[in-house]
């Protein structure tokens, strides 16, 4: 006990940087005032980037450190870099917004900054009580962001929704978690996964205790609401159009990967034995979020409620590849999140480009003859919004197609897996798709053949247009073997590293 | 003898001032009541054995949190009798929702330590009370083994910190605050100047 040990912090590094970098920012803040939000905001941007770069890990084998209970491994490396393109862009994007509103807080980019390393410590979980801390500090962040703009009714009732649906969706996780703890006697998710498949084999198959069962079901309702998978999602829509844009254009990404990474390892990890009980509850979620994110956005006439319910279809989509339950779909689930990325990224960064003399506007009915007014937006926007329906060639239709080939291939390669309704998942999901495509056509057609509406102010960010451009050129220059083939490789490495 | 005559003396006051804080009518005697619970099962844990936690009971619960509760309770005018009124609404509801649980609770119960190769003894993981102090052994957890969760539990802290500030904190206008700097610099002349007046004709 009396022997001094530091642990291994090498792993760490790039959380470390950050945390450490956002209090020397606030400390900047605090002395400076709101007028150097701009320098604050380019500093946390390219604290991010660093630890990116720190956060690249080639590495074959999985490192552990502080007791076990933070892993870094190919797997967390590749959720880590989409978290951290993902905030470091919604960092950039916002600097305009904020400074046109005159709503300029040095706080945004520190908190935005600290959000993201709860979603690293999530990424890195081995172990409830790090997942529970890691996902805290991520929401806890996302709720004083999500009410940032105090002065408006909405953002500051988005706010608040999101806090007391937050904090209820906490304890259910907490209360499953505490049942795990006292049915396995370890919070260590290796630990936990050794236990139960000790206790499978002693067994002789049977069903492990009904109380694991409940415990993993709560957390699994925990993490469901984070990732707005249905039945979980009620606060998605409020949140999303109440929330300024450029923090719902962070919402959309980053919370979501990091919530979806920490599910994977927690479905994987603990328990991989469990999965017969866990596809169900998967299926299903998927399965709904699929059809109500196309249904429900049918009637959607305001563009951030649209991508609300887009981004709760599409974490369905995701979840197909969780589903099939095999390294090739947790392969095709982050391609399918990077992908996300691209677009949900740019959609945001040309929602964020609309703008009149008289503020931000968010109805779609204002993209009306987007491209006789502003040709380049309308293509660009046209491009992600192809891409979002999954129509080939575009990256989106390339996302769909891993996630569902996957599933396909587990269906067919072994029919006792039918049981779980594989090939009916797929079929609806495909449904689902061409459904959603129709709202995502209308914009297209409102975009392309309506009538041209009074025209945005210019742009005067460069960086807008920077992120508008290479992200439509990356949806469709996706099908050329030089751009996928990396990512392609690199997920597989990943989905290798957590399923041997 | 006195060891027993203290558990039911602490025991007793524990539960009366329980059945009070829920009972009372007036809220800031259902504080009054939690405080003295807090104190009567600090005595609960000292006689375990258990001072760390005791000494936190006291300096924590009383201390802040027990005094944050008077004041707000004392600040807010909150109408309790409206507050009650949608009791028999959502009894149904919250009713079932506390059965369940219940029930979760009594599954966890009836199949206690069932999953195999389960650490069967988790009491291993503490020192014995004669080798170290309560105190010394969970610090030496906290800060060595658990040194990433309280880190991360700072951090967390230190979200909660500027999101209150955020959200609650504006310069409001027309406020008169204390300016040193310019108490300091301030000159005899500038207060008040000598003027020669000549009798008989004023300033």
């Amino acid at each position: 006990m009396t022997e001094m040990m530091l642990p291994n912090l090498t792993p760490a590094y790039g959380e470390i940087l950050m945390a450490l970098g956002a209090m020397a920012l606030l400390m900047l803040g605090v002395f400076r005032g709101n007028s150097s939000t701009r320098f604050i905001s380019l500093i946390s941007a390219a604290l991010m980037i660093a630890a990116l770069f720190i956060t690249v890990n080639w590495q074959d084998t999985a490192v552990y450190t502080f007791g076990n209970m933070f892993v870094v491994d190919r797997f967390t490396s590749f959720m880590k870099i989409l978290v951290l393109v993902a905030s470091s862009l919604a960092v950039i994007m916002s600097i305009q917004y904020f400074k046109d509103e005159g709503e300029e807080r040095f706080e945004y980019p520190i908190l935005l900054l600290l959000a993201t390393v709860g979603m690293m410590v999530m990424i890195s979980a081995n172990d409830l009580m790090s997942l529970y801390m890691g996902l805290e500090l991520q929401s806890l962040s996302l709720y004083v962001l999500a009410s940032i703009r105090r002065d408006s009714e909405l953002s500051t009732e988005a706010g608040l929704k999101y806090f007391v649906l937050g904090a209820l969706s906490s304890g259910i996780l907490l209360f499953g978690s505490s049942l795990i703890y006292g049915f396995v006697g370890s919070t260590n998710f290796t630990v936990i996964g050794d236990t139960l498949a000790h206790a499978n084999e002693h067994l002789g198959g049977h069903a492990p205790n009904i109380g694991v069962i409940v415990g993993m079901v709560f957390v699994l309702s925990g993490l469901a609401f984070k990732i707005s998978a249905v039945p979980f999602h009620m606060w998605t829509p409020d949140v999303y159009q109440g929330a300024p844009t450029p923090v719902t254009a962070f919402f959309a990404v980053a919370p979501k990967v990091a919530a979806l990474a920490l599910l994977v390892r927690v479905l994987y990890v603990p328990f991989g034995e469990l999965s017969h009980s866990w596809t169900q509850v998967i299926v299903f979620m998927s399965l709904a979020s699929m059809v109500l994110g196309s249904v429900a956005a049918v009637v959607q006439t305001n563009i951030k409620r649209l991508m609300a319910y887009s981004s709760i279809g599409h974490i369905g989509f995701a979840l197909v590849g969780l589903a099939a339950g095999n390294q090739e779909g947790v392969r095709g689930l982050m391609i399918y999140m990077a992908i996300y990325l691209v677009m949900n990224v740019g959609t945001f960064a040309c929602i964020l480009s609309m703008r009149r003399n008289n503020g931000m506007v968010e109805e779609i009915s204002d993209l009306s003859g987007l491209v006789q007014t502003r040709p380049l937006m309308a293509v660009a926007l046209g491009i992600f919004m192809l891409s979002l329906a999954g129509i080939p060639p575009m990256a989106g239709f390339w996302g769909k197609w891993y996630v569902f080939k996957a599933v396909i291939a587990k269906a067919v390669e072994n029919p006792m897996a039918t049981d779980y309704g594989l090939i009916s998942l797929a079929v609806i999901g495909v449904v689902a798709s061409v459904i959603g495509a129709y709202y995502y056509l209308n914009v297209v057609k409102i975009m392309f053949f309506n009538a041209p509406e009074e025209e945005f102010m210019p742009q005067k960010s460069f960086k807008m247009t920077a992120i508008m451009s290479f992200g439509a050129a990356l949806m469709v220059l996706f099908l050329l073997p030089q751009v996928n083939a990396p990512i392609l490789e690199y997920a597989r490495m990943a989905a290798a590293a957590l399923i041997s | 003898m006195i060891y027993t005559f203290c558990f039911y003396l602490f025991a007793t006051v524990t539960v009366f001032s329980g059945i009070m804080v829920i009972s009372s009518r007036n809220p800031v005697h259902s504080v009054l009541y939690l405080i003295l619970a807090f104190f009567n099962s600090a005595g609960l844990f000292v006689m375990l054995g258990a001072e760390f936690v005791a000494m936190i009971l006291v300096i924590v619960y009383v201390g802040a949190v027990a005094v944050l509760f008077i004041f707000v309770v004392m600040m807010l005018d909150i109408d309790y009798s409206e507050m009650r009124k949608g009791f028999q609404k959502y009894l149904p509801i919250g009713g079932l929702i506390g059965f369940l649980l219940l029930a979760e609770l009594a599954l966890v119960g009836m199949g206690w330590g069932l999953s195999g190769g389960v650490v069967t003894d988790p009491a291993t993981a503490i020192p014995a009370l004669t080798e170290m102090s309560n105190t010394e052994a969970l610090g030496s957890l906290l800060y060595t083994k658990y040194v990433f969760l309280f880190q991360m539990a700072g951090l967390i802290l230190l979200v909660a910190m500027i999101g209150a500030i955020v959200l609650t904190h504006r310069k409001r206008p027309g406020v008169k605050k204390q300016n040193i700097n310019k108490q300091v610099m301030h000159r005899r002349s500038d207060a008040y100047e000598i003027v020669k007046v000549k009798p008989g004709q004023g300033i």
